[in-house]
C-alpha cells in the first residue's frame, strides 16, 4: 500500500506491466519459430542503443504525445475524443492547402500559417462533434468515431483528385511542398521543430490544469457537470472549446507529420497515431508526465514494428500484439490498484 | 440494363454480408449494455482461423466453425477485462482491435497470397435461374444464405424470449436486472460469446466466402464501420439488414461507377454512410430520445 503511492512502486509497477508482456509476446514468437531474445535485441538496438535509432523513436514520440494531449484536454470534462486520427487528417489536409496555395511566402511566416491552418481545421472538426454533443444531440465518442473515416476519405478524395500530383504519375500525393513549408529539423536526424509543439502542448497543458482558475473550473465541471452548471458555468461553452482545443493539437500533429516527415500529402500519412495517442492519453491518466513515459513507450514498440519485420521476417504489424498486451495488463491491473 | 441491376444486386450481397454478420455482432454486445471497438480484431481472428483452418482440413463447413470459435474465444479477453476487471470499454477495445491486428498477421503470416475452394457455392434450383435475381441471390454460399435469417433470429431472440429480454434488462439497467434475478455479469459474457461467434462468422465470410484467401488486415475497417451501421440501425436487427446491404449497395454501385468511367469520387460516396449515421443521431433528437441502450458503455458495479 506504502509502495503503491510512491514513485518506486510506480516504477516496480510499470517494468512489472512490461516485463509480463514481454514475457507472453516472448512466447507467442516462440510458437511462432522465432527467437524472442534475438526480437528483442534488435527492437532494443534499433530504438534505443544508438542516436539515430533514439532519434526515430522521438520522431514517433511527437504525433503520440499531440494526440495524447488531444485526448486528455477534453478528458478533464470527462469528453472521450476517440477522434483524434480524424482529426491529424484534417489538419494535415488544411496545412497541405497553406503550403501548395500559399507557396510563395517565406518559411517565417509560411510555417506559422500552415500551423495555424492545421490547428484551426483539426479544432473545428472536434469543435463541429463538440457542438453536437453540447445540443446534447450525439455523444462525442460516437460522433468523432465516425469523423475519423469522412476525414481518411476527404484526403484520399483530394489525393487522388483535385490536389493530385500532375508529376506523380499514378502515385496518390500532392505536388511536393516548397522548402519554404518544410519544418527544420534537428541536426541530421528527423526530429522537427514538431517536438517543440509537443513540448509545449505537454507543459501548458500541465500548467493550465494544476495552477490556474480555469484549471479550477474544469475539475469543477469534470466533477460535476450539473451543479457547475447551476453555479453558473457555461458548461455548453466548455464542452465546445476543449474539443476544438484538444482537435486543434491532433491538427497540429498532422500539420507536423505532413510538412517534417512527408514532405507532401499521402493517405498513408499515419499508422493510427489518433489512435495509438488515445492509448496513451488513457495509460498516462491523462496526466502530463504520464503522457510522456507512455508515448516513449509505444513509439519504441511502433518503431520496432520496421525492426523486426527486417530483422526477423514476420509482419511489421506483429508489435502491435506486444502494445496490446501491455495494455490488457495495465487495464486488468487498473481495478485492483484503485 | 438487367445486366447493370444485376452486378448491382451482386455487389450489394457480396458487400454486405460480412457486414451484416459484424453489425449483429456489435448489436448484441450494445444490447447487453457494451460498447465493442474491438470487433476489427475479432473478425480478423475469424478470417485468419477460418481461412487456416480451411487450408489445413480442407472443409469449409470446419473452417467456418473455427472461425466462429476463435471470434469467441479472442472476444472473451475483453469480457474478462470489461466485465471482471470493469476496464474502460473504449480502450480495452481499441486495444483487443491492435491486438487482432497483430496476432491475425502472425498466425497468416504463412498464407499471405495462397488460394483456397472456400465456402462452395449453393444454387437453389429453379430460383438461381430467375433473370436478374437469380445468380445475387440464389446462387451463393451457405453463410451468405444464413445472414438474414441470422438477423430475423436475433431480432426473434432479443424481442421475444426470456434470455432476450433478460439482455435487453440488463443493457438498460443491471441493477434492476439484478434485482429482478438476473446476473448482470453472465448475462454479458453470453452475450460477448455470442457476439464473438457472430464477428468470427463476418471474418469467415471475407477470407473463405468472398476472397478465399488471406490477406493482412484484410478486414479494412469493416468492424468500425459495423460500430456506425448499429448506431444508423436504432440498434434493431432487422434495420440492421438493410443498414448493411444499403452500405453494401452502395460500395456496389460506387465500384460500378468507376468501371463505368463516371466522374464521380468513390471516396465522396464512401463518406455518406458515416455522414448518414450522423444525420439519423442528430435528426432523432437528444441522447434521451434516441434508441441507445440507456446503460450503454458503464459498468455494473454490484448492488449498494
Amino acid at each position: 500500500m506504502v509502495l503503491r503511492s510512491g514513485t518506486l512502486g510506480l516504477l516496480g509497477r510499470s517494468s512489472g506491466v512490461i516485463a509480463l508482456a514481454l514475457a507472453v509476446f516472448g512466447a507467442l514468437l516462440l510458437l511462432s519459430g522465432k527467437n524472442p531474445l534475438r526480437a528483442y535485441v534488435d527492437i532494443a538496438a534499433g530504438t534505443l542503443a544508438s542516436p539515430y535509432g533514439l532519434s526515430e523513436t522521438v520522431v514517433k514520440m511527437i504525433p503520440l504525445i499531440l494526440t495524447a494531449v488531444a485526448v486528455a484536454v477534453p478528458g478533464r470534462i470527462w469528453l472521450i475524443n476517440v477522434g483524434g486520427e480524424g482529426q491529424l487528417f484534417i489538419g494535415a489536409l488544411c496545412a497541405t492547402w497553406g503550403a501548395l496555395s500559399l507557396g510563395g511566402l517565406p518559411a517565417g511566416l509560411l510555417l506559422p500559417a500552415m500551423a495555424a491552418l492545421g490547428f484551426l481545421g483539426g479544432g473545428l472538426w472536434a469543435g463541429a462533434a463538440g457542438w453536437l454533443r453540447a445540443r446534447g444531440w450525439v455523444s462525442e465518442t460516437i460522433s468523432t468515431l465516425l469523423l475519423n473515416y469522412v476525414a481518411i476519405l476527404l484526403v484520399n478524395f483530394v489525393v487522388f483528385g483535385p490536389w493530385k500530383d500532375p508529376e506523380g504519375v499514378n502515385y496518390p500525393q500532392t505536388a511536393e511542398f516548397p522548402p519554404a513549408a518544410i519544418l527544420p529539423a534537428l541536426g541530421t536526424t528527423r526530429v522537427h521543430l514538431g517536438l517543440a509543439f509537443a513540448l509545449a502542448a505537454l507543459v501548458v497543458f500541465g500548467f493550465v490544469v494544476a495552477r490556474t482558475r480555469w484549471g479550477l473550473e474544469l475539475r469543477a465541471i469534470g466533477g460535476n457537470a450539473e451543479a457547475a452548471r447551476r453555479a453558473g458555468l457555461p458548461v455548453g461553452r466548455y464542452v465546445v472549446l476543449l474539443m476544438f482545443l484538444g482537435g486543434g493539437l491532433a491538427g497540429l500533429a498532422g500539420m507536423a507529420e505532413v510538412s517534417a516527415i512527408q514532405g507532401r500529402l499521402r493517405p498513408s500519412l499515419s499508422p493510427g497515431y489518433g489512435y495509438t495517442g488515445f492509448l496513451v492519453s488513457w495509460m498516462a491518466g491523462g496526466h502530463p508526465a504520464g503522457i510522456l513515459a507512455a508515448s516513449f513507450l509505444l513509439a519504441v514498440i511502433t518503431a520496432g514494428g520496421d525492426i523486426l519485420q527486417m530483422s526477423q521476417g514476420v509482419p511489421g504489424s506483429v508489435v502491435n500484439i506486444l502494445m496490446a498486451v501491455i495494455l490488457f495488463v495495465v487495464l486488468g491491473w487498473k481495478v485492483t490498484a484503485r | 440494363m438487367p445486366a447493370l441491376l444485376r452486378s448491382l444486386l451482386s455487389g450489394a450481397v457480396l458487400s454486405g454480408t460480412p457486414l451484416l454478420y459484424a453489425t449483429l455482432a456489435e448489436l448484441v454486445s450494445e444490447r447487453a449494455g457494451i460498447v465493442n471497438l474491438g470487433l476489427e480484431g475479432v473478425m480478423l481472428m475469424g478470417a485468419v482461423t477460418g481461412f487456416v483452418a480451411t487450408a489445413r482440413t480442407g472443409s469449409a463447413a470446419l473452417g467456418t466453425a473455427a472461425a466462429a470459435g476463435a471470434g469467441a474465444v479472442f472476444n472473451m479477453v475483453f469480457a474478462f477485462l470489461v466485465i471482471r476487471r470493469r476496464a474502460n470499454q473504449l480502450a480495452s477495445g481499441l486495444a483487443l482491435m491492435f491486438c487482432g491486428v497483430g496476432l491475425s498477421a502472425l498466425v497468416g503470416a504463412p498464407h499471405v497470397g495462397s488460394q483456397i475452394a472456400g465456402l462452395p457455392e449453393l444454387p437453389i434450383p429453379l430460383l438461381a435461374d430467375l433473370p436478374v435475381l437469380g445468380p445475387a441471390l440464389f446462387a451463393r454460399d451457405a453463410l451468405t444464405y444464413a445472414a438474414v435469417p441470422a438477423a430475423v433470429l436475433l431480432w426473434w431472440v432479443l424481442g421475444s424470449t426470456r434470455w432476450g429480454l433478460g439482455l435487453r434488462a440488463v443493457g438498460e439497467n443491471p441493477v434492476a436486472a439484478f434485482a429482478a434475478g438476473r446476473s448482470p455479469h453472465a448475462v454479458q459474457y453470453q452475450a460477448l460469446v455470442l457476439a464473438g461467434l457472430l464477428g468470427g462468422l463476418a471474418g469467415a465470410s471475407l477470407s473463405i466466402g468472398i476472397a478465399k484467401t488471406w490477406a493482412e488486415w484484410m478486414t479494412a475497417g469493416r468492424g468500425f464501420i459495423a460500430v456506425a451501421l448499429v448506431i444508423f440501425a436504432k440498434w434493431h436487427p432487422l434495420r440492421a439488414v438493410a443498414g448493411a446491404f444499403l452500405f453494401g449497395g452502395a460500395v456496389s454501385f460506387q465500384l460500378l461507377l468507376q468501371a463505368r468511367g463516371v466522374p464521380v469520387s468513390p471516396f465522396l460516396l464512401d463518406m455518406l454512410p458515416y455522414l448518414l449515421s450522423l444525420l439519423v443521431l442528430a435528426v432523432g433528437g437528444g441522447a434521451r430520445r434516441h434508441a441507445a441502450p440507456a446503460s450503454l458503455g458503464r459498468v455494473f458495479q454490484g448492488t449498494p
